[in-house]
């Protein structure tokens, strides 16, 4: 009951964010909006960046590929040199390089993989200026081209797709900066440590057991963490840390944060393509998915865990209660853990690792379909865009007629592209693991065995190549083998998406509008939802069946036996 | 090419200082103003009501089996974050059956938050039939009235937020503190 409410809530706040969020997300790319002038005009003149000048999509691209990896070598560059600059208050030394390539990469791909104890590794400086820089920085390039596709669609044969620049900065300043900033203060009310003074001793007189707390700046990088569906978080533990995720309301508000960008996108994406209904379309698609496996998952928690079962000590009334918090409880945990894996946010508010069987098979799975439902930051909308091509592309062959989109003639180009697009994930995680699991230092990182093992590696790398970040935990990561193999995995699945999708809004921008026709497949409607969900899944079903099928599956098959 | 390295360069560092230090340390200084005892760790004299500790001994309530297992990290700092065993694990099978024998040997009908670990190894809280659970082997030991510790849990339980949100909970260090001034 209490979970039905938390839901309803969910959907009403939602409903009103995507409304207005999102036609404040079209005003902000629209340049519609200007209250913070004062900083941006002085920024661009720094940059010596014209705002009014456009950018050809392979300029667009460049730009972004140039500033991301110059934002990886600065990330990394800080986290090697964090021993002699201030705010260290455990006296960290630098990172290894392995280790800190793979960090820096995690988190300018917006996945915020971590192979490290955030605690233990990073200092308070690092944690500020590298890592909690890159959430607000990640999300907004995911955000600018997620618009720059949309523009795409809207414009009639215009030979650009906006400036990077300007997306970039105004994503940050206009979006993230404000609701992270107000979110910020929630989570601090609640209980999140926000502070730079060490760690505290205390002496416990009632039982003369001392104690070591940790603390840091943790609620502000908390909040962004969510909004931009990062998920990289200041404790080892992540969001199951009563420092970060105090009090179950601020479980409820990251939940909603890492929605509400997604979410709204939809509405921007109407909006700008002039027809609501055709974000509804989508959204919808995204919806009937989300919530198919969240009822899933949060049924498959509410079932017993196996191994507490086999001791045979205890009943089990509340469900599998393994690597979860008292304060939230069974069912919000489950729920935050489907929507942190479902907008590639990756952070955990419970031990995604001692899921049931079938549990994790639906955090895992929902990963496999390629972060549409509703995805990432920015992310999600262009993905689940590539897939709506696909789907007017198989339409179209259905009734022998050339495809569009929004008034757009969807032809071979596109067709390529978009397919490019949704099959870089697959085929990345399917090779990766295929190596990790053929050679000794792939097969030595997981801590559980049998089929367990397999599940870990196999979530590894689904979650890096998507951008997600979350993990089955017992997986010891921080090797060079998993460090390298794991950046390589989150570049590709990052960049091999993002320059097909920038490519693609060039082509369609080029392109003039054909009126719609009797002819025309309508994408505003139901049957046109039923189709997107029906590629979305065909093509995740196809690929990851066999996988999962010697993860997940055989351990759920595998009846009263331990490994 | 050179052009967008220059830019990519100065706006990086722009954003080091809006996003890295200013954004941060802005929400540091009004945190400390109107939430000074939360942004600084909740703290009580005897730990944070946030933070779970080892309550050991038939004198006190027990929380989640967490404060057994935490792991040195380096410089002796401890590491959150749970022991990760899935869902078919053996050694997970044997610690929930080891931590079953030790309480039922203190008196304590086990219950399922008692053997299960937490999440973040920390959990400062249990269940309001986690502390009932313990009720009787507590009053025994300490010479109280039943009642009297039962009522004293009853008194301490927090609430689903807002009425729906999460789960009834007890926080352990509460009412410990709470149990001491019985006397």
């Amino acid at each position: 009951m209490s979970l039905f409410w938390t839901i309803a809530v969910l959907v009403v706040l939602l409903g009103l964010t995507w409304r207005f969020l999102g036609s404040y997300i079209a005003a902000i790319y629209q340049g519609r909006v200007h209250y913070l002038e004062w900083i941006e005009r002085p920024l661009y003149r720094a940059l010596a960046v014209d705002p009014e000048a456009e950018q050809t999509w392979q300029r667009y691209a460049g730009a972004l590929i140039v500033f991301s990896g110059v934002a990886i070598l600065l990330t990394y560059l800080i986290q090697r040199i964090q021993g002699s600059l201030p705010w260290n208050p455990l006296h960290l030394g630098a990172v290894g390089p392995a280790l800190s390539w793979n960090t820096a990469v995690s988190f300018v791909t917006n996945t915020n993989w971590q192979n490290y104890a955030g605690e233990s590794t990073m200092s308070y400086l690092t944690q500020m200026v590298a890592l909690t820089v890159q959430q607000f920085v990640s999300a907004a390039v995911g955000i600018a081209v997620a618009i720059a596709l949309i523009r795409g669609f809207s414009r009639k044969g215009s030979p650009t797709i906006g400036n990077f620049w300007v997306d970039l900065v105004r994503g940050v300043l206009y979006l993230l900066l404000p609701i992270a900033f107000f979110a910020g203060l929630i989570y601090v009310g609640q209980g999140a440590v926000q502070t730079l003074a060490g760690p505290v001793t205390i002496h416990d007189a009632l039982t003369g057991y001392t104690q070591v707390i940790l603390r840091g700046p943790v609620g502000f990088m908390e909040a962004i963490k969510e909004l931009g569906t990062n998920g990289g978080g200041f404790f080892n533990a992540n969001g199951s840390h009563p420092f970060e995720d105090p009090t179950a309301l601020t479980n409820f508000l990251s939940i909603f944060l890492m929605l509400s960008i997604p979410v709204a996108l939809t509405y921007t994406f109407g909006k700008m393509v002039g027809g609501i209904r055709q974000g509804v379309a989508v959204l919808m698609a995204m919806a009937i998915i989300f919530a198919g496996w969240t009822a899933f998952t949060v049924y498959a928690e509410s079932r017993p865990n196996p191994a507490v079962a086999a001791a045979h000590v205890v009943p089990q009334p509340q469900g599998n209660t393994e690597g979860k918090e008292v304060r939230f409880g069974v069912p919000l945990t489950t729920l935050y853990n489907v929507v942190s894996t479902q907008t590639s946010t990756g952070s955990v508010s419970g031990a995604n690792d001692s899921f049931t069987p079938m549990g994790g098979f639906g955090l895992m799975s929902g990963m496999m379909l390629g972060e549409v439902t509703p995805g990432g930051d920015g992310s999600g909308l262009y993905t689940i865009l590539l897939f709506a091509i696909i789907t007017v592309f198989i339409g179209g062959l259905m009734i022998g007629r050339t495809p569009e989109y929004l008034g757009k003639k969807i032809q071979s180009r596109e067709v390529k592209l978009a397919a490019l697009g949704v099959l870089v994930m697959p085929i990345v995680v399917l090779v990766m693991t295929g190596i990790a699991v053929s050679v000794h230092a792939g097969r030595v990182a997981p801590t559980n065995s049998g089929p367990h093992a397999f599940s870990e590696i196999l979530y590894a790398f689904t979650s890096q190549t998507n951008n997600n970040g979350s993990a089955f935990a017992g997986l010891s990561g921080n090797t060079p083998f998993y460090n390298v193999m794991g950046s390589i995995a989150m570049l590709l699945g990052r960049f091999a998406i993002i320059v097909p999708v920038l490519a693609l809004a060039g082509a369609l921008a080029a392109k003039s509008v054909v009126p719609a026709g009797l002819g025309t497949f309508r994408t505003d409607t139901p049957l046109f939802t039923g189709l997107l969900i029906g590629v979305i899944l065909i093509v995740g079903g196809l690929t990851f069946f066999p996988a999962v099928s010697l993860g997940p599956i055989v351990e759920q098959l595998s009846h009263g036996r331990l490994f | 090419m050179l052009l967008h390295i220059r830019r990519s360069v100065v706006l990086s560092l722009i954003f080091l200082v809006v996003l890295g230090l200013v954004y941060p340390l802005a929400g540091t200084g009004i945190s400390q103003l109107l939430f000074t005892h939360q942004a600084e760790g909740s703290l009580t004299p005897d730990g944070s009501t946030l933070i779970g500790q080892a309550w050991t001994g038939p004198k006190w309530f027990q929380g989640r089996p967490d404060g057994n297992v935490v792991t040195d990290g380096p410089h002796h700092v401890v590491v959150s974050g749970t022991e990760q065993l899935g869902p078919r694990s053996k050694t997970l099978e044997e610690a929930v059956a080891k931590e079953a024998k030790r309480l039922k040997e203190e008196g304590i009908v086990p219950t399922q938050d008692l053997v299960t670990y937490s999440g973040s190894l920390v959990d400062p809280d249990i269940t309001p039939a986690d502390a009932y659970a313990q009720v009787k082997s507590i009053a025994r030991a300490r010479g109280l009235p039943v009642n009297e510790v039962r009522h004293l849990v009853a008194t301490h339980i927090h609430t689903r937020q807002l009425g729906f949100l999460g789960q009834d909970y007890v926080i352990v260090l509460e009412l410990n503190e709470a149990l001491a001034r019985l006397h």
